[in-house]
């Protein structure tokens, strides 16, 4: 297997784009990503692009060809593959992407991912992203997604120490990230009381609780390590790539409140690395739910279980603290194209890595890591990128 | 929603708890499984019908639903875990104050969920508290 590098990243703003179709949002990121990397489109050996969707958003399948013909590559005839895994679909595209190039098959690899959310009415994507559950026997009876994380969030809170301000703190956090980030869809600081006062979504959970109905688009480029000093000064090496899956009703789980696929693609992608969580410089976490941050912190490894919402509490997660979690805004705050979350966490962590986050720099940061959930944890990708 | 087959087609386990039980390892499986995660191609699948009396694991109220559900709202969604052991999510049929973890339960047959377009109703279980 090859070692592979990132060496180029480009993403568009986060929010309701209204002027902004599907097509034009892909094409706007994929540019970024290839001028980043310098990298012109007749190199491209191949293209991933993560989408849970746009057959419920947009009413259009077959987005692998889609994206290719409009990047301007439909005579190179590049291989254009979507993938699908709900929320988890960009985590799971960089992957594949990463795989492509570590296997010695294609050199030069786009990764994407795209979801244009706000093309249809607020109950039918609440409808679609139900979707990423289980149609038969979760949504049938009328779970919703904020529905099912508020029953994880219940059963934690009745199992382990986790105060409602500390939950709200998670929000309050990651606003205060966004705000940094010109490319959030909320660029404005909370504070807990805005949290707390806010409409009930699904008890406890409240809509400053969840993450919004966002359009966006990000786009990274891979490459072989040995070529990409080639591209660029600054390659950002790909440590450790993992996967994992588990039932897709929440239900069926072994144990509720904790994501065992978490768990498992968390210690898969140390194992890879060689690396121990107190080696992680900052980490992008699924935090679609703020119960979902303090859960991903701990399956994780980054503490014990019933621990996160401490550490939150005393800004262990915040930008200046020991472990920096969702400098980007997370998906509470710098928003949730669905499809593409999992590919803005690489662009995140990569423009720490290389020093350009600006206002939400982590001074010194050399390894970070990504954590993108599908569903409520049915499929989780990891991955860990150091320079 | 989709095709009124994809529903209909589970009518005998929703109304009645219809599910299945490996007779090799002795788990039960409600929804049903027609493989043993634990057994796998050794497990024998026979059918079994719950009397369905369980216990709340965690619950929520659903304030904000999908376009079938939303006349219903507030509605109290739940994860029951069966007394045989299996847990499936489920409405409950009470008041949002009166939902507690640990609350015991009873199905009762109930209209689960109407569509606007076609004009189909979707009956299906829900629980009631036990007392
Ligand atoms: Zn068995």
């Amino acid at each position: 297997m090859r070692d592979v590098a990132v060496i180029g990243v480009g993403c568009t703003t986060f929010g309701e784009k209204w002027d902004t179709s599907f097509r034009d949002l892909f094409v706007e990121a994929g540019a970024l990503a290839l001028e980043d990397a310098g990298v012109s489109g007749e190199q491209i050996g191949a293209m991933y692009v993560g989408n849970m969707s746009a057959g419920r958003f947009i009413e259009q399948e077959h987005i692998g060809a889609l994206i290719a013909d409009y990047a301007g590559l439909a005579s190179t005839h590049i291989p254009s593959t979507r993938v699908e895994a709900a929320c988890a679909s960009g985590g799971l595209s960089f992957r594949q992407a990463f795989i492509s190039v570590a296997s010695g098959l294609e050199d030069i690899v786009v990764a994407a991912g795209v979801e244009k959310m706000t093309d249809v009415a607020s109950g039918a994507s609440v409808d679609a992203l139900a979707g990423a559950a289980d149609r038969e026997w979760e949504g049938f009876v009328g779970a919703t997604f904020p529905g099912l994380y508020a029953m994880i969030a219940h059963e934690y809170m009745s199992r382990y120490p986790l105060t409602r301000e500390q939950l709200a703190q998670v929000a309050v956090k990651n606003h205060y990230n966004g705000a940094r980030n010109p490319i959030a869809q909320f660029q404005q600081e909370i504070s807990l009381e805005t949290v707390l006062k806010s409409t009930l979504v699904a008890d406890p959970l409240r809509l400053f609780d969840c993450s919004p109905i966002t359009d966006g688009a990000a786009a990274v480029v891979l490459a072989p390590l040995d070529l990409a000093r080639k591209f660029t000064d600054t390659p950002v090496r790909v440590l450790a790539s993992a996967q994992a899956s588990d039932t897709i009703a929440l239900h069926d789980r072994r144990d509720i409140s904790t994501l065992d696929a978490t768990v498992a693609a968390g210690r898969r992608a140390f194992a890879m690395a060689g690396i121990t969580p107190k080696e992680i410089d900052l980490v992008e976490v699924h935090d679609c739910f703020t119960i979902a941050e303090i859960c991903a912190i701990e399956d994780l490894g980054f503490c014990r279980k019933g621990e996160a919402g401490r550490l939150t509490e005393e800004g262990v997660t915040a930008l200046d603290g020991d472990l920096p979690v969702n400098t980007s805004g997370g998906l509470k705050a710098c928003g949730h194209p669905v499809g593409a979350t999992g590919i803005k966490q690489v662009c995140e962590v990569v423009m720490q890595l290389r020093g350009q986050a600006g206002k939400r720099q982590v001074d010194g940061a050399r390894i970070g890591m990504t954590h993108n959930v599908g569903g409520t944890g049915a499929t989780v990708a990891v991955h860990i990128m150091g320079v | 929603m989709s095709s009124v087959a994809r529903f209909w087609r589970k009518i005998p386990q929703r109304y009645n708890l219809i599910g299945t039980r490996c007779t090799t390892c002795g788990r039960y499986f409600f929804p049903p499984r027609s493989f043993c995660p634990d057994c796998r191609r050794a497990g024998k699948i026979v059918s079994y019908k719950f009397p369905g009396t369980g216990t709340v694991v965690t619950y929520t109220i659903i304030r904000t639903a999908s376009e079938q559900f939303e006349q219903m709202t507030p509605y109290a969604l739940a994860i029951v875990k069966l007394d045989e052991g299996p847990l499936f999510t489920a409405q409950l049929v009470c008041s949002p104050e009166e939902a507690r973890i640990g609350m015991r339960v009873r199905p009762v047959f109930r209209r689960i969920s109407a569509d606007g377009e076609s004009g189909v109703i979707h009956y299906g279980t829900k629980y009631v508290p036990e007392e």
